[in-house]
């Protein structure tokens, strides 16, 4: 979470449900990646219902991050290259991650 | 913190989100009783304020067994370095969906939704994946929640 905050991602939306989150990234994001409930990114893992995306723009990674008093957030977090290089080497990797 | 490994003893998770609802902090420590008297050691993850709620009501940990942060756990969970036989998620609204879904795709074990508070029957309605469901519409009566667990608990 510290990371995450560190960060300062920018709020592209909150509160939302896992379903509104699930549409949004889909939509706007063409290049999107299905990820497993569970899976790291930065120093948080990702929660969910199946199927969960994290979408790429760019070096730009977003991503839905779930807070239990404060629902579900989806976060872009700029200039995370490392992590975008993570997600496409991943993508062949049907256990981890699949491309939409 | 140290936390509980993957050992031959029968464990249960309880996974507690915000307290905001009474009936959560009273179910979990019933729970707890009825876990305890089946020889499983519960433990339970949660935000803090949860955790902090039973800790005072529980202070001579008569129920409670560890407890622990909900982020760290499931980053345990996620790592392999932590499971459980059983694991119950409380639900009152929708981030609580999902961790239910991410514990009954990380565990191996069986993983039971309780779902409480004034959008239980909405909020029911969007478990769509395998885990069992218990549901009651309540927010301070334990009761009708206390009554549907002891229906299950020959289960376990």
């Amino acid at each position: 979470m510290g990371c995450v905050e560190a960060r300062r991602c920018e709020v592209l939306a909150s509160q939302v449900t896992f379903a509104e989150c699930r549409e949004y990234i889909t939509t706007n994001f063409p290049e999107h990646y299905e990820v497993e409930p569970g899976f790291h990114l930065f120093d948080v893992y990702i929660i969910g219902v199946p199927p969960v995306y994290v979408g790429i723009e760019g070096e730009d990674v977003i991503f839905p991050y779930t807070k239990p008093c404060h629902g579900t957030f989806i976060l872009r977090a700029k200039g995370a290259g490392e992590e975008a290089v993570r997600l496409r080497a991943l993508k062949t990797d049907k256990t981890k991650t699949k491309k939409r | 913190m140290s936390m509980p490994s993957i050992t031959g003893e029968k464990v249960a998770l309880l996974v507690l989100g915000c307290p905001e609802v009474p009936v959560q902090t009273s179910i979990a420590l019933y729970l707890m009783h009825i876990l305890r008297k089946k020889g499983i050691r519960p433990i339970v993850a949660g935000t803090k304020a949860a955790r902090t709620l039973l800790d005072i009501a529980d202070i001579d940990r008569h129920y409670l067994g560890d407890l622990v942060d909900l982020d760290q756990c499931i980053g345990e969970i996620a790592e392999k370095r932590m499971d459980a036989d059983l694991c119950f998620v409380f639900i009152h609204k929708d981030s609580g969906i999902s961790y239910a879904a991410t514990m009954s795709s990380l565990l191996q074990g069986k993983v039971y939704a309780l779902v409480f508070g004034d959008k239980a029957q909405e909020l029911s309605q969007q478990i769509t994946f395998s885990v069992g469901v218990i549901t009651a519409r309540v927010t301070h009566n334990p009761t009708p929640l206390k009554n549907k667990i002891d229906a299950l608990a020959g289960e376990w």
